[in-house]
């Protein structure tokens, strides 16, 4: 199954990825070859077949409303690229932005 | 008594007989790194101060023979994917080449409980995604058997550091083979437990539903020490399993009778090499010779195995892995003019050449229109092999295959050709779909002098049965006590 | 043009958990101290995993009962992927296509007798984790947002109506009763100030034009703040469609779904984003949680743990105490611990009418003077209804009521007994007076002080009356004004 440039764009863009003309390229083709690949699956028959999310199938876990300790400010804002010291700070957002 | 290439078990008999301290073999393993790895190149950081520290806090409680945890002072490598408070962890990646979890991974904390002393962090695939551990950002590991090879991925640290006598053992994280496969190229016992019973808390996720921490180590008394260390269940991990935790080592010895080892007739196709095929026939012979009996088994939905997992695992790891956008922690870019823009710079900028490949596959086959397809017939495409793996296991005991089809391949030997790549995990993958527990075992050298694994799967939380198998071999072969000439 | 408004809600409120909907970390509202309610999970830390809030899913569970909505009985968590700062793992964790709860009503009550209740019916709510905040930099002149996660992770319910509401005011009087009934209900504090209660609507017009009926688009105005401003933005929505239909013609489908945001000072709303942002949420089983299975257990527990809910409540006091719907709403507006107090009251003195007078006017009102909740209120339900037993009986009159009332205000809290009503009686001489031979005797003293008002009402002049009644009233504290009134009107005009 071939995958057009425009296609590996839109995914790119999903992925939020800046890709240069050669990965694009590249891209384009290793995903077209490992899509290719991914038809064999249409051999199975997988009709009635349950999906498998969790090889160990738990359900009801849960923890009890009991508050641990925060992490400080400080702690919390050490990995930040870029913080006023009480917020991290990010380029101003336009309306656009939000993927949603 | 040589402390470097020693297994875990010598070394603290060594330390409990007073013949050495925990110092003295935190130092001499010290001593081995800097001997040795500027060739093999597995520690991506080392903390020779507090490692030292720590060994010495142990020996001061065994002189004054107080409490001393059952991995009593010995050097662990850790594979870098594991978080460790105040102490950076890269996952060998350029997008956290600064970041310094606040926090500690469950088992890093059980490791210290144990009073296993990290020596240091070990280089790794990048996001653990990979099989020769050349998609690291920051050094290309080499198998210590031969400088030339690559040592597997992507614990191909954690194998090396290993194999090259720097710690009998080390923490590896296995999501389709990367604690396995690099065991198998490093000559080194390697588990990948039951999905759910070691806490995934602070293993920094590339597929959360495949992900498991394991042992490597020098032999399967170590790995099984390990093992019994760092499993159990954990609150903050919702998919682990609350399961008692048996003693792995205490009935290691005691061969089990009657085993009933399977054999599965797809196992053995094109792709496979010649060497490997003829030291996993021979491995079975052993069995046969120990009393075990070999029992033909069919897994039919097994050649689906690799397009399942390149699909889901691809599809969780673009999830997992939105979370680096340079905002939080991590790479920021420095040309942008634009929120989105800064994001997809920091992410282009970050990752690496495979990283972004499978973010990009798994994005892909969760968008609209096409999950269905791929994701969702993935997933029942799984639970099929699955099923697979229920119905022979009640026949065997344990299922015995090649780890890997071919010994370690050259570096840059694969490095363009992603489907080749990703042919190469067949044996291992389908017990990270379906859940189970695998281990390879040292089997072998080929003539090229590189080693040969053979690997064992069980049924779900057989662990104790797995390592039992591999014991008895080991205990005939000896192939785990064969140390590579570095050079 | 004749056309009929569509408008379907979707409320967000926050739980009130002590921790966040999957880690430990404290929920609470906190804008003024950034970043300090955070934890690795909360940050969205590389290894970092969730773990489902017990309390959480126990409140939602009500919330969907009391919204009579079906429970299913196995539900699972979804990733909705989206890239946002205020989102630090670049997905929220919420539920896609098997909710925990689907098709449920609620009932909007009515102030007319003659107006049967509206129900709205509810197509899912479900629960799911909140982002943080982000904060624009208000100058406009393109500094940096700012990026606060004390909120992130904060559980929230998401409700959402059908297109059932019909008008404005109804979309108001829908939101007023799901605040109430969740209030009601201890789930939530529902405070839209502090963004626990947070509303979008979608609106559009169902046009009706020879005699075919002909949808325009829908417009989502996304958050706004208050119950008025919900009202004000969907008029202003319905006139705006309205005038856009006559000028374009445009129908549901010929255009993508807008998205609006609303002006509150200007009163108008605004054009959020284009259709470029056509989104794809990759919704995809979050594998760091496992399904919860709903058993008889967890259902009948959660079931039985419910109060009397408010509109069930309502109906009762209309009732059982011939209350007018007006002080029913009251009361049960008042929240839980209100109408109990009011209920034990109107059971004591048996006379629903009384009791509700008192309760809404004197309790409410010192209450309020005195920043009381109705549990810290000194007189108890018991007491006051002893108090007000006396009054029906008529050997209290509500004037010397209400003075007793307020002595009990005074005395400590363990003295605050029906014991203690006699003794302020007693020592105030507050006994209503029931020997007219002596109350005849002090006015006739009076009425012989006060000659020009007597005169006066011999002219007919009858509020004159009324300082005599206070003399009276000083003399003999425990009569009813009314009848010393009358009798005084009666002595002087010689009936």
């Amino acid at each position: 199954m071939s995958l057009s440039q425009d296609d590996v764009k839109k995914v790119a863009s999903l992925s939020r990825l800046a890709l240069t003309d050669d990965e694009l390229a590249q891209m384009q083709q290793h995903l077209g070859q490992i899509l290719d690949y991914f038809e064999i699956l249409k051999d199975v028959d997988t009709e009635n077949v349950e999906p498998l999310a969790h090889a160990i199938e738990l359900h009801n876990v849960f923890r009890e409303d009991e508050v641990l300790e925060s992490l400080s400010r400080e702690e919390a804002l050490s990995n930040a690229p870029k913080t006023d010291g009480k917020y991290f700070l990010v380029p101003e957002i336009l309306r656009n932005d939000k993927n949603k | 008594m040589s402390l470097v290439g020693a297994t875990a078990a010598e070394l603290l008999s060594f330390m409990k007989k007073g013949e050495t301290t925990a110092v003295e073999v935190m130092q001499a393993h010290l001593e081995q790194i800097s001997q040795t790895d500027d060739k093999v190149e597995a520690y991506v950081q080392i903390d020779t101060e507090t490692a030292l520290k720590k060994a010495a806090d142990v020996d001061a409680r065994r002189q004054a023979g107080e409490s001393v945890g059952p991995l009593g002072g010995l050097p662990i490598a850790i594979k870098d994917v594991l978080c460790t408070k105040g102490v950076a962890t890269t996952c060998s990646s350029k997008m956290l080449e600064n970041f310094i979890p606040p926090y500690d991974a469950t088992v890093i904390k059980k490791l210290s409980e144990a009073d296993g002393i990290m020596i240091g962090k070990v280089n790794m695939d990048e996001f653990a995604m990979g099989s020769s551990t050349e998609n690291s950002a920051f050094k290309k590991t080499r198998n210590p058997w031969n400088l030339e090879c690559t040592p597997g991925g992507s614990s191909g640290g954690s194998a090396a550091a290993v194999a090259a006598m720097t710690a009998p053992m080390s923490l590896g994280s296995d999501t389709g083979g990367s604690i396995r496969q690099p065991a198998h190229f490093c000559g080194v016992v390697g588990m990948k437990p039951t999905y759910g019973r070691v806490s995934r808390y602070g293993l920094v996720a590339f597929a959360s539903s495949l992900d498991q921490v394991g042992p490597l180590a020098n032999d399967v008394h170590g790995a099984a020490l390990l093992l019994e260390a760092i499993s159990g269940h954990d609150q903050l991990d919702s998919t682990s399993v609350p399961k008692d935790v048996p003693s792995y080592t205490s009935n290691l010895e005691e061969p089990l009778k009657g085993l009933k080892i399977g054999i599965v007739k797809e196992h053995y196709v094109d792709g496979l090499d010649g060497e490997v095929e003829l030291t996993v026939r021979e491995a079975y012979k052993v069995y046969e010779s120990l009393g075990a009996e070999l029992i033909d088994i069919s897994l039919p939905n097994s050649k689906y195995c690799v397009a399942a997992y390149y699909i889901i695992a691809p599809a969780e790891a673009s999830s997992n892995l939105a979370r680096y956008d340079g905002i939080h922690y991590g790479h920021r870019t420095e040309n942008f003019e634009n929120m989105v823009e800064m994001y997809s710079r920091s992410r282009g900028e970050g990752f690496g050449t495979e990283v972004k490949r499978r973010i990009m596959l798994g994005t892909y086959t969760l968008s609209a229109g096409y999950i269905d397809a791929y994701y969702l017939k993935a997933l029942k495409v799984r639970r099929l092999i699955r099923n697979d793996f229920d119905d022979a296991f009640k026949k065997v005991d344990v299922i015995a295959s090649p780890t890997s089809p071919n010994t370690a391949f050259k570096l840059g030997g694969m490095i363009n050709d992603p489907m080749s790549m990703y042919l190469e995990d067949i044996y291992t993958i389908s017990a990270n779909l379906a859940g189970l527990p695998g281990i390879s075992v040292p089997a072998g050298i080929s003539k090229e002098g590189l080693p040969i694994g053979l690997q064992l799967v069980g049924a779900p939380f057989e662990e104790g049965k797995l390592l039992r198998a591999a014991r008895m071999f080991e205990k005939e072969t000896g192939w785990t006590a064969k140390r590579p000439e570095i050079n | 043009m004749d056309y009929k408004v569509v408008i379907g809600l979707e409320v967000h409120v926050q739980l009130l958990t002590n921790t966040k909907l999957f880690s430990g970390c404290i929920n609470k509202f906190n804008p003024d101290n950034p970043n300090v309610q955070t934890d690795p999970v909360t940050i969205g830390l590389p290894g970092t995993l969730p773990v489902m809030n017990r309390k959480a899913f126990r409140l939602a569970l009500e919330t969907a009962i009391a919204l009579n909505c079906t429970i299913a009985r196995f539900t699972k968590w979804d990733r909705k992927q989206y890239y946002y700062p205020d989102l630090p793992k670049g997905y929220q964790i919420s539920q896609y296509d098997m909710p925990f709860s689907e098709h449920g009503w609620l009932e909007i009550p009515t102030t007319d007798d003659t107006v049967e209740p509206r129900q709205i019916r509810i197509l899912r709510a479900h629960l799911e984790e909140d982002a943080g905040k982000n904060m624009h930099d208000e100058t406009g002149g393109g500094g940096d947002s700012h990026v606060d996660l004390n909120r992130a992770g904060t559980p929230l319910i998401e409700i959402v109506s059908q297109p059932d509401i019909t008008s404005a005011a109804e979309a108001r009087a829908y939101l007023e009763e799901l605040k109430l009934l969740l209030s009601y209900i201890g789930v939530s504090d529902c405070n839209m100030q502090e963004g626990s209660l947070r509303c979008d609507a979608n609106i559009n017009l169902h046009v009706l034009k020879d005699g075919e009926t002909i949808p325009t688009p829908i417009v989502e105005v996304k958050n706004v703040n208050s119950f008025r401003n919900v009202e004000l933005a969907c008029e202003y929505e319905i006139i705006r469609q309205q005038k856009e239909f006559e000028e374009t013609g445009k129908r549901l489908g010929e255009v993508e779904k807008e998205t609006r945001g609303w002006d509150a000072v200007r009163g108008t709303t605004f054009a959020q984003r284009g259709k470029e942002d056509a989104s794809d949420y990759r919704y995809f089983p979050d594998p760091d949680l496992v399904p919860v299975v709903v058993s008889d257990e967890i259902l009948n527990d959660a079931q039985a743990s419910l109060c009397e809910l408010p509109a069930a409540r309502r109906q009762r006091f209309l009732k059982e105490y011939s209350l007018t719907p007006y002080d029913a709403n009251v009361i049960i507006e008042k929240l839980g611990a209100f109408a109990d107090y009011f209920e034990t009251v109107a059971k004591g003195c048996d006379d629903g009418k009384q009791a509700a007078n008192w309760v809404t006017q004197d309790v409410t009102r010192e209450m309020n003077d005195r920043g009381l909740s109705i549990e810290e209120f000194p007189i108890k339900a018991d007491v006051l209804a002893a108090l007000l037993a006396k009054v029906i009986k008529g050997d209290l009159t509500i004037k010397s009521a209400r003075e007793v009332f307020m002595e009990l205000l005074e005395v400590p809290a363990t003295e605050c007994t029906s014991a203690k009503i006699d003794q302020i009686i007693d020592e105030k001489g507050l006994g209503a007076v029931q020997d007219t031979g002596q109350i005849t005797e002090v006015i006739n003293a009076v009425v012989s002080r006060n000659e020009k008002a007597a005169s006066d009402i011999r002219e007919g002049k009858l509020q004159a009356a009324g300082p005599m009644i206070g003399q009276v009233m000083k003399e003999l504290k425990g009569a009813d004004p009314k009848t010393v009134r009358q009798m005084i009107i009666d002595h002087i005009q010689g009936n």
